[in-house]
This record gives C-alpha cells, structure tokens and sequence, in this order.
C-alpha cells in the first residue's frame, strides 16, 4: 500500500511546524532525520489523520485519510509510538492483544487465535518470556519492543515508528534497527524517524532530512547524508567513514575545540 | 505466573457470596425476622397461601426485599459507572461523579424537594437533571476543539459541576429550614430507607440500557485507557466509543440516584479492590467491580439501618469506610494502577 502527503502544511492552530511536505511511503525504509523539537512526531501524527492538515492532503492508496474508517486504516497503517508508560498494569500480552482491535468484531472479545498471533509477533521479537509480565513493570527498552509487537499484531503493510530509539540504552537501540531490518525485508515498509544521523545510515534505504519546518533532501544515504547536511542540522562539524569492519558508515565528530566553544 | 488471558479466573464464589450476604440481610434490622419466618413468607410467597403473620411478611417483602435488591442494585450500578470512568478518564481517581452527573441530579432533587412536588416526580427531575448535566458537559466538550478531549471533557465537568453547586446552594438557602432543608440535607447523603418496588421497577429499564453496552464493549474500553490518539491508531474510533460509554455510565448513575440520593464513594473505591483481585482487563473487572458494589452498598445499608437508634444516611457510611480504606490503598502501595 502506499501512503502519499502531498504539498502538507500542518501544525497545532495557528502556528505551522512544517510546510510543503511531500513524500510517498511504499516499501523499504525510510528514515526522518531532524534535530530535536523539529515536528518529525507532529508530521507523523497528520499522516496517520490524527491531526488534521492546515494544507494539502494525505492518502492511503489515493483515498483521502479522512474517507478512511479508523478500523480500515489500522489495519494497513500501524503507529509505534514512544516507548511510555500504561496506567494500568495489563500484561505484556494483553498489550499486545490491543493491536488486533481493528480485527476483532465490535462487541467480541480476541479469540483464540487472535492470542496465537499476539504470542507470535512477541515471538518474532524475542520477548515470549514477557508475556506475562505487567507491561508496567518491564524496562523501557523491553516496553518499545511490546509496542512493535503490538503493532505488528495488526498486520499492517505500513509501520509510523516514532523515535523508536530514544530513550533506549546502545544495545536495544542496535536491536531496535535490527528489527526494522528484519520487517523491511518481510515487506513491511517502515518510516521512522531519529535525531542520530548514524542510525539512519544503520538502518535506512531512504533519508528524509527534516529542517526549518520543510524536507530538505530525501534520497539514498550515501547521497544525502553528507558532512554539510549534518552540519545544516545540527551545526556541527563531523567526518563520515567506514570503518573496517563495519556494516554502514560512521559519523564522528571533529575535535571539539574546533566546533563546540564557537557554536553553530 | 499464569496467563491472565488465557484462564479468566471464576466469578462464581463471589456471586455465592453476595447472594448469601443478601439473604442474611433479610434478617437484620429492627424487626426481629427468624430464619424460620423468611422461610415461611418465601413459601408462602411462591404458593401464594396466606401468610401466618401479617406484619413479618410486610417487613419482608415490602420493606426489606427492595431495599436490598436496590442495595444490590445501586452499588453494582454505581461501580460499574465508576469502574468505566476510571478507564475512560485514564485516571483512577475517577468516580462516576466526574462530569457532573450527582450534582446535576441534585439539583433536579432539590429543585424538586423546594417546589413540594410528588415523590416520583422528585425522582424523574433528578433523572432528567443528571442527564442534563452530563450532557452539557459533553456539549461543551465537544464545541472545543484542537484539545485534548478528555482533558476538555474533565475540566468542562468542574465547570459546569461549580455553577450547578451554586444552584444546590441558593435553593438550600432558600428553602424552608423546618421542613425542607431537612428533606434535601438527607437526600444529598443518600438513602435506602423509602425505597419501593415500583422505584426499582421505574430505574430497571435505565440500568439494562446503560449496562449493555459495557458489557458489549468490555474489551474495547480496555483500549480506551492508552489514550485518545493511540486508541484510533489502533483502529478505534474514539469519539463513538467515548461518547456510548459516557451516555451508558450516566444513565446507570442518574437512574441510581434518583431513587436513592447522592452515594459517593462506592464508584471511586470498589473499582480499585476489584483491579486489585482480578487485574485491570475490564472484561473481568466490571462483573467483579459489581459483584463487589453491590456487597459493600448491601453490608452499608446493613450497618445503616442497624448500628443506631436513628437511620444513617449512606453517604456518611461510606465515607467513613471508604476514605480511611482508600487512605491504606494508597499508603500499602497494593494498587492496580501506575
């Protein structure tokens, strides 16, 4: 399926927190890039028609969001959002089991099979031995997982993942990206977004840069990802190269006595 | 640990266990009843032979028999409405007061009570008024937009539960202070003492259409309590499901205290021992958090009508209970929430 915002401008009233926008989701990765603060959540939030545009469109398929039903639209677009805490202690499973709401008929209850794909999708993710701990009690990173797991639980061709790894210490972060991988070649297609230029090189077929409120470059890593785009960013001056050994580029910063006391 | 999901655990000891509280109940109160004469009058009742003492089958089924099924009734109704609230509003210091449906029926009451009318028109003005209130809450509600609507919904409750107040506080003033402050003063406690079977027959319609859409959607109110945005993502369209528990919640709660007055605390309490039992899944905790309401409301009534000279109201029971319980909930650290 394919998810298309065209000429977007959106925001909260008044104020525009991003203008212009266009970009097609259909397969592979792709990663939005921006500094903290920037609106990559508030743009995710108008894609899924959560938050209605000040300008232009979103459509799934060619069809408007807003002629959309929820269920329907759940069931081709899965959100992740970050990694937060639930008022009630429902067991990881139980979380789980929520994704399957656009599936399970209004006044029914998950059915048995229905538990069986909740049980699979934790599998997937390597968190079986969860499943019956209250999610309020797991860690954040174990938290993130359980919500991908939710969101694989409803078999979406799409997944919006938000920041999927902030807050996360380096290993879950690496394990996050893993599984990004994993479901992209399952023929998912993933958009996620991040503020660390490294994790879009780990992990992204496609880079969307987000800065001042529109897209400025979207294209393949290798391409967009320069020195001079990082420096637009975030104002700071770094080196990109390979390490031997590693998977994707790496990004390093130069010397800090050259940059950071100037500031950007 | 085993699976919450995959073996719902019985509700069965607690149903024997109201159902025996309930029968003892028959018992107890000023008039000495006997096992033995409880026995005689149900016999007597399903044969439909004369019974032996006329006044022992009075208090029996006129007197004690529909205080206790609105006993039952009202506390399972009123921890229901609490129960989904708490989910709804995400908060679980939620009680099915929080958009105003007490005090709206109040006002309907005390307006009612001020202008000297019949008992049952009291009644349907304190009906009408709690749905009213709630209504205007959701209507204001619903006219602000680009908020969060939740939040919105909660703080137009204080709102529109803050200028209702005043109404209750002029008419209070207003009213004659022999005969009817008296009157309103113990129907803002609340009350089982004047319960009839017709005002129980006149709230079951009430309590049936409020209470079947809980049961229809126990497992989508679960979703509800993610919040508003991830709910939809999800597949929920949270503006209907919000707005059919809401008027489903209120119906059970205006038609309860209607015919019994302002009880608090049974909705904001019993939810919590029932989380606390069965876990948060609201397909187990609303049967339990009825089962539990109505118990408690029976064991209070009990206490109302035996442990003075003079009847107390229910609401300063349980108050009295309930508080100092929710105090050793919060201090214990035994909560079912985060």
């Amino acid at each position: 399926m394919k998810l298309t915002a065209t000429n977007l401008s959106f925001g909260y009233g008044h104020g525009l927190i991003g203008e212009a926008v266009d970009i097609t989701i259909n397969g592979g990765v792709t990663c939005l890039l921006g500094p903290n603060g920037a609106g990559k959540t508030t743009l995710f939030k108008t894609m899924l028609g959560l938050l209605t545009p000040s300008h232009g469109t979103v459509t799934l398929d060619e069809k408007p969001l807003t002629n959309w039903r929820r269920e329907d639209l759940a069931r081709a677009v899965a959100y992740v959002p970050q990694a937060h805490a639930v008022l009630f202690p429902f067991t990881v499973r139980d979380v789980v089991l929520m994704g399957r709401a656009a599936r399970v008929p209004a006044f029914a209850a998950p059915s048995r099979s229905d538990i069986a794909i909740a049980d699979a999708c934790l599998d997937r993710l390597g968190l079986s031995h969860l499943a019956d701990r209250p999610y309020t009690e797991i860690s954040g990173g174990e938290r993130q997982i359980a919500l991908i797991a939710r969101a694989l639980a409803q078999e979406p061709s799409i997944l919006i993942m938000d920041e999927p790894t902030a807050s996360l210490d380096y290993g879950n972060q690496l394990r996050v990206l893993s599984h990004v991988r994993t479901l992209a070649s399952q023929g998912i297609s993933v958009v996620l977004s991040t503020h660390n230029p490294e994790h879009a090189l780990l992990c992204a077929d496609r880079v969307a840069l987000f800065h001042e409120r529109r897209i400025i470059a979207i294209g393949a890593p290798g391409d967009v990802l320069t020195a001079a785009a990082i420096k637009q960013l975030y104002g700071v001056d770094v080196v990109i190269g390979r390490l031997p050994g590693s998977a994707a580029a790496t990004i390093a910063p130069v010397p800090f006595d050259k940059e950071i006391h100037n500031g950007p | 640990m085993t699976s919450d999901t995959k073996r719902p655990r019985a509700l069965w000891p607690y149903a024997i266990g109201l159902a025996a509280l309930a029968l003892m109940s028959m018992l107890i109160g000023k008039y000495p009843v006997a096992p033995t004469d409880l026995l005689h009058a149900t016999l007597g009742w399903i044969w439909g032979a004369s019974p032996t003492d006329a006044t022992v089958n009075t208090v029996i089924w006129s007197v004690r028999f529909p205080r206790i099924l609105a006993a039952l009734g009202i506390g399972a109704s009123l921890a229901a409405a609490g129960a989904t609230f708490q989910g709804l509003f995400r908060n679980p210091l939620v009680s099915p007061d929080i958009l105003g449906v007490s005090s709206g029926a109040s006002l309907g009451a005390v307006l009612g009570i001020f202008l000297s009318l019949p008992v049952i028109v009291i009644q349907a003005a304190s009906f009408v008024g709690g749905l009213l209130a709630v209504g205007a809450v959701y209507a204001i509600g619903s006219a602000i937009r680009h908020r969060d609507p939740v939040l919105t919904l909660v703080l137009a409750g204080v709102a529109v539960g803050a200028v209702v107040g005043a109404g209750i506080s002029l008419i209070k003033i207003l009213a004659d202070p022999y005969d009817q402050l008296p009157a309103i003063t113990y129907w803002l406690l609340g009350s089982l003492t004047s319960v009839t079977r017709g005002d129980i027959f006149s709230i079951l319609p009430a309590l049936a259409i409020g209470l079947v859409p809980l049961f229809l959607f126990r497992w989508r109110i679960n979703l509800m309590t993610l919040g508003d945005e991830e709910a939809k993502t999800l597949g929920i369209d949270t503006r209907r499901l919000r707005l059919i528990l809401i008027a489903s919640a209120t119906l059970i709660t205006a038609a309860s205290v209607s015919i019994s007055g302002v009880i608090g605390w049974v909705g904001l309490v019993i939810p919590h021992i029932a989380r606390m039992l069965v876990g948060p899944d609201f397909r187990r905790l609303l049967p339990t958090s009825m089962v539990l309401g109505a118990a408690f409301l029976l064991i209070v009534d009990i206490l109302a009508r035996s442990i003075a000279q003079i009847e107390v109201p229910l609401g300063i029971l349980t108050a009295a209970l309930g508080a100092p319980f929710f105090i050793w909930l919060l201090a214990s650290g035994r909560r079912g929430w985060q």
